[in-house]
């Protein structure tokens, strides 16, 4: 097995509270399989409540899969011993959207990045000083800055430090939850870079989840597109750049406005809004609102996510 | 398209300043900001976070609290002055001539009104109408605006709504009252793409139904592109560029512009992945420097920029401050 991470099936779903005990069910994420080889970036892109984030916090285990499997590095991260799982959070680390609450406002930045060293008991204070300096000028800070505290930083800055935070523990595994939507498009940029140069440097291998189509384009090797917790579409940039898509991916890619001096933004208008997990609509869940779509076929039967291409799998019966 | 520049301004705003009393001192958040925005025409107003294109709308539409606001400087709409005028004008001109929509359509709705409620408000105020005139005009003013089942939903709570559909409720407590100049605060940031995409249609539509002038305040380089006739570019309260949309985005003069367009990111899959974008280097200072405020973060900065630079004609209608272009 070569794959570092893999989705089998995977499931997740949340017992709403209802008025008289038990409420409806929300499939968060449902029947989501995929792999990430290691040393490459894995977009994942979706609209709110796609259930991403979800598949982030299933990557780390930090929740369990309601069905299926995930696994790392060939071991079943729901099965493994909790000590032995604490070991393995260390190869796998997580970058969040919003570098304001993230961080500890009462601890210093040296103390938030020491934090990794001192949890999984690595090094003396001093060798840990020493990191923590290694790591403040890997990110681009200066090491001076490690008395400070968050609100002393700007977003950029903050931005930098949980990334630091990430790699303190050298991880093989980086699952980045919307690390840039908080930052202005020149901040963006700036971040954008520095993970590039860190993927590159160290080998790392991304899970980057963003709902910005352009972000996602600027650093992934492939890109899966989810829809109201399925994913929909699984491709290479090759097949993005000029393949046949999903027509969910399609309209998604049309909808973007393009910062350039021709005037082609005529995108379709998709009906109404994405459905809510609770009420998942029966065959193909983006029926509803598919300019492609038949009946009764797209109602009825849902469609499997098969390989139509190297590198290339859709869920759709037209594709 | 809509530039007519021949006809009198809409709106005039000449040297508009702003300065914020706080603890440690005076902020300024506009230093001197001039434009000019013709009837039906669209301008978007660009920058980042901190750039002052928010405070320049909320000081058209007066609603600064002063202290701690000190503003200045002078703004005609329809030639009458909107930094002298009493303030029963205003309330006059607010919601009836001048409507403004904002980013954040949870926070800017009533939570405890109903949707109906609030769109009829407008109307009986502006328009002396009778609470169920302005209901049944309300239902009229929704049904615009693409709400499915107007009538229906004129009784719903903000909560009751999706983000689109509160964005769209916005839109036609803005519009109920056909207003000629519509403020646009970031009015799509907080939707999703294909909701987006929604909303830019419905807004270019009522733009050529109801000949609206639309003061488009935004981030999104890429919506600018595709919606504005003309560009104004914010940076550290100063307005930097400003340009027709197709002159901006085909020959961006100011460094500041042309490192903006090259920090976004490209969407069309043919670079390699992780390619180095040529961004910005640096961030917004917190002490603006004297001369050019762009100067220590821009690659073409020479000892001239320690001056304040000139504001240059490069072109027809297209100016720029930068000493790099006197």
């Amino acid at each position: 097995m070569s794959e570092l991470l893999e989705a089998q099936d995977l499931s997740c779903y949340f017992r709403l509270a209802g008025a008289w005990g038990k409420g409806p069910v929300l499939k968060a994420v449902d029947g989501v399989s995929f792999a990430l080889n290691p040393g490459e970036t894995l977009g994942l892109v979706g609209e709110s409540g796609c259930g991403k984030s979800t598949l982030g916090r299933l990557a780390l285990a930090l929740l369990p899969p309601t069905r299926g499997r995930i696994i790392f590095a060939g071991e079943d991260l729901a099965r493994v011993s909790h000590k032995h799982l604490k070991e393995l959070r260390r190869q796998i680390q997580i970058i969040f959207q919003d570098p304001y609450s993230s961080l500890n406002p009462r601890m210093t930045a040296g103390q938030i990045l020491e934090e990794p060293f001192v949890i999984h008991n690595l090094g003396r204070r001093p060798e840990r000083r020493a990191w923590v300096e290694e790591l403040l000028t890997e990110v681009g800070l200066t090491a001076d800055v490690a008395d400070r505290y968050p609100h002393e930083f700007i977003g950029g800055q903050r931005q930098r430090l949980g990334i630091a935070r990430a790699l303190a523990l050298k991880p093989r595994l980086i699952v980045a939850d919307e690390p840039v939507s908080a930052l202005d498009v020149s901040i963006q940029a700036q971040i954008l870079n520095l993970l590039a140069e860190l993927q590159q440097r160290h080998g790392l291998t991304y899970l980057f989840i963003s709902h910005d189509l352009g972000v996602i384009s600027q650093i992934s090797n492939r890109v899966a597109v989810m829809y109201v917790g399925r994913l929909m579409e699984m491709a290479s940039r090759e097949v993005l750049a000029a393949g046949r898509l999903h027509p969910y991916t399609e309209a998604l890619l049309a909808a973007v406005p393009r910062p350039t001096p021709e005037r082609t933004y005529n995108p379709p208008i998709l009906k109404g809004e994405p459905p809510s997990p609770v009420n998942v609509p029966p065959g193909c869940p983006f029926h509803p609102r598919c300019p492609e779509a038949q009946f009764p076929l797209c109602r009825e039967s849902v469609p499997a996510l098969r390989e139509t291409a190297p590198d290339h799998r859709v869920a759709c019966h037209f594709r | 398209m809509a530039i007519k520049p021949d006809a009198a301004p809409l709106l005039e705003v000449r040297d508009l300043t702003v300065n914020f009393d706080v603890a440690r001192g005076k902020v300024r958040a506009v230093a001197g900001v001039s434009f000019d925005l013709a009837p039906g025409e669209t301008l978007g107003l660009v920058g980042e976070s901190g750039c002052g294109k928010t405070v320049t709308a909320l000081s058209i539409l007066r609603l600064l609290q002063t202290p701690p606001a000190e503003v200045t400087g002078v703004i005609r709409f329809q030639g009458e002055d909107l930094t002298t005028c009493p303030e029963a004008r205003m309330r006059q001109i607010r919601g009836d001539r001048i409507a403004m929509v904002f980013q954040e359509p949870m926070t800017a709705l009533n939570p405890v009104l109903t949707i109906g409620e609030q769109v009829a408000e407008a109307l009986r105020l502006h328009r002396g109408m009778s609470h169920p005139e302005a209901w049944r005009e309300a239902a009229a003013a929704l049904t615009r605006v693409g709400f499915p089942d107007a009538s229906h939903r004129l009784g719903q709570y903000p909560h009751q709504l999706s983000g689109g559909l509160r964005q769209r409720a916005l839109m036609a407590m803005a519009l109920a009252c056909d207003p000629d100049l519509l403020i646009a605060d970031e009015p799509t940031t907080a939707l999703d793409v294909t909701i987006q995409a929604q909303i830019l249609a419905l807004l270019a539509r009522l733009k050529a139904e109801l000949g609206l002038a639309v003061l488009f305040i935004t981030h999104n380089l890429g919506i600018v592109a595709q919606t504005a006739d003309r560009v104004a570019v914010m940076y550290a309260g100063l307005m930097v560029e400003v340009a027709s949309t197709e002159e901006l985005f085909r020959h961006p003069n100011h460094p500041y512009t042309v490192g903006l367009l090259n920090s976004v990111p490209r969407l069309d899959f043919s670079h390699p992945p992780g390619e180095i974008l040529s961004a910005i280097a640096g961030h917004l200072p917190a002490e603006p420097p004297s001369g050019c405020l762009f100067r220590d973060r821009c690659p073409l900065a020479h000892g001239r920029c320690r001056e304040e630079p000139p504001w240059v004609e490069v072109g027809p209608g297209h100016q720029v401050r930068c000493w790099n272009y006197v």
